[in-house]
């Protein structure tokens, strides 16, 4: 059974509560919406790039404690790294976000325990795949985020 | 006389249900009741013993299928008390494919250019998307009668609003306020302006005692599945000379007295309207919810449920110091037993999850009215919705819920 508190961990509440990089920038900052129709949820992205780098970035919106935190608990976890950085850290978490829920042999142990380490705080998250129906709440930040990049590279 | 609460209970195989470690408890009526066992047990008893295509046939199970069915269309009839009876009775697959058949078939035929719809903000997405859909196709103008600060229609600037308005279409109850409208007096004022009234009678059908003739409305759709039956029919109810002008909605078997090569003759009655085979098992079962609404009788419904939503209402005002506010009329005005909770600095979906761990079944989200929302500043909220077979034993284990929402997020 899917334990309450495997969702809403501490960390979680706390960048509900408080959540990081909250506001938004000027251009050139480059902005993006991201949106789920089916809970209202809304956020809107701005991320300063340069030389290959996320300088900085910010978010608006509203919606649920696992989007939100979601959106925060990522802006801390990208700010200030490379783009190449970024997008592993993008890949990394939404793969967090697929593993089917079963019992992993001592391999996959390891290699889970390493992505996690490699997260940090961002695997306070990783509950949500727990509750199906929040998976979308806690990848709607990452979806913009990735949207945002794409934009940035066109 | 009033009907046992917890014998209807007993009747209701779901509620045997464990979630999370805890009896459920279900709030969520007012998206779907549930299925007490006479209703199952007229579907099964059609399927292992009458099952067969209803019309034309002639060996016997097929011409029990067809009683069975067009008893059902006659029960629905006395039900609802409709004036022509069950010649104005078309079965649908829901209240939302009803309001479709009312603008496609009806409004694409009688409005155009400069004609008005009058809806209101406090509606479903059923009864505005298909006037939108018409506004693109035929030029119709769709107005909204706005909702006020009580939660209820602000019908002060009515008469002014109805200037070229062909139809009036609107809740009976509100599926997001509870509000209960004045049925009524707007279909005078329709009719006083030489228009037509809809009803949304998804929520009032289930929960309030409806009287057609009473009422004097000119069409009507609701669900079966809201009010004990089972999912997959609706009811679209209008009177006989309005369906008799109204071109047929879906083309195919069943709604046709003649094809040729050359084109078609469509049938007359309501099975102008129901193309292909229809829903036999669930008319069925509908039958039988109607004879149980019946037996329990809709006045001690509405009774039953509005004890239960005083009760709600006043403990909810007193246990959380404000935090939990109730997007709906007060206590103390007529209203149904749907409530819309806004909990303070938790989100709706937060409010269900944790919920869920207590087994409470409760609704987030904006329940498909969106503009009602927007209205209130809101993109969703959490909504609690009774049955006949609630108890106030459900509010006890919401409160319990709440509180632990309240006190997670504080």
């Amino acid at each position: 059974m899917a334990n309450l508190d495997d969702l809403y961990r501490e960390i979680i509440l706390d960048h509900y509560r408080s959540p990081r990089n909250r506001g938004e920038l000027a251009p050139p900052a480059h902005r993006t919406e991201g949106f789920n129709p089916l809970c209202g949820d809304e956020i809107v992205l701005y991320a300063l790039v340069e030389n290959g780098v996320l300088l900085d970035i910010k978010l608006t919106g509203h919606g649920c404690s696992i989007s939100q935190s979601s959106s925060s608990l990522m802006s801390a976890a990208v700010k200030g790294k490379s783009l190449d950085d970024v997008r592993e850290t993008i890949a990394t978490f939404k793969a967090l976000m697929t593993t089917p829920e079963h019992t992993p042999g001592d391999d996959e142990q390891a290699v889970s325990d390493a992505n996690l380490r490699r997260l940090g705080e961002l695997a306070a998250l990783a509950g949500v795949v727990k509750f199906p129906v929040r998976i979308k709440c806690a990848t709607l930040a990452w979806n913009t985020l990735a949207q945002a990049l794409d934009e940035i590279d066109a | 006389m009033r009907f046992d609460p917890k014998l209807v209970r007993g009747d209701v195989p779901l509620l045997n249900r464990v979630i999370n470690g805890r009896p459920i408890t279900y709030l969520d009526s007012g998206a779907s009741s549930l299925t007490p066992r006479p209703v199952i047990e007229a579907m099964d008893r059609y399927y292992q013993h009458h099952h067969a295509n209803v019309h034309r046939g002639v060996y016997q199970t097929a011409n029990e299928a067809t009683a069975i069915y067009e008893g059902a269309r006659e029960a629905t009839a006395r039900f609802l008390n409709a004036p022509g009876g069950s010649p104005e009775i078309v079965f649908t697959k829901n209240a939302t494919e009803s309001f479709n058949l009312l603008a496609r078939s009806w409004g694409a035929t009688f409005l155009g250019p400069g004609d008005v719809v009058l809806v209101s903000e406090m509606e479903h997405h059923a009864n505005i998307v298909p006037w939108f859909q018409l506004r693109e196709t035929h030029g119709v103008e769709v107005r909204f009668i706005p909702v006020g600060d009580d939660f209820r229609l602000d019908l002060s600037r009515v008469e002014e609003a109805m200037a070229g308005v062909k139809l009036v279409s609107v809740t009976a109850m509100s599926n997001v306020l509870g509000t209960i409208n004045p049925v009524r007096a707007l279909a005078d004022l329709a009719h006083a302006h030489g228009a037509l009234i809809a009803i949304d009678g998804a929520q009032s059908v289930a929960h309030l005692r409806t009287d057609l003739v009473d009422l004097d409305v000119d069409f009507l759709a609701f669900s079966a599945h809201k009010m004990l039956g089972p999912t997959g029919l609706g009811v679209f109810w209008a009177r006989e000379e309005l369906l008799r002008a109204m071109p047929p909605f879906l083309g195919g078997g069943g709604m046709i007295k003649d094809v040729s090569t050359d084109g078609f003759t469509p049938a007359t009655g309501p099975s102008k309207f129901e193309a292909g085979t229809p829903p036999i098992a669930q008319a069925a079962g509908f039958a039988a919810a109607l004879r149980y609404l019946d037996g329990l009788g809709m006045d001690n419904v509405a009774a039953h449920e509005h004890d239960l939503t005083v009760d709600a209402l006043t403990r909810l005002a007193t246990t959380f110091d404000g935090r939990v506010r109730v997007i709906g009329p007060d206590n103390g005005v007529e209203r149904g037993g749907v409530i819309s909770l806004d909990v303070e600095g938790v989100h709706p979906h937060d409010v269900a999850q944790v919920l869920d761990q207590f087994g409470v079944c409760v609704r987030p989200g904006h329940h498909c009215a969106k503009p009602l929302m927007k209205r209130f500043g809101l993109a969703a909220t959490a909504r609690a919705s009774f049955g006949p077979y609630s108890l106030t034993s459900d509010t006890d284990v919401l409160l319990e819920a709440l509180t632990h929402a309240v006190e997670m997020f504080a």
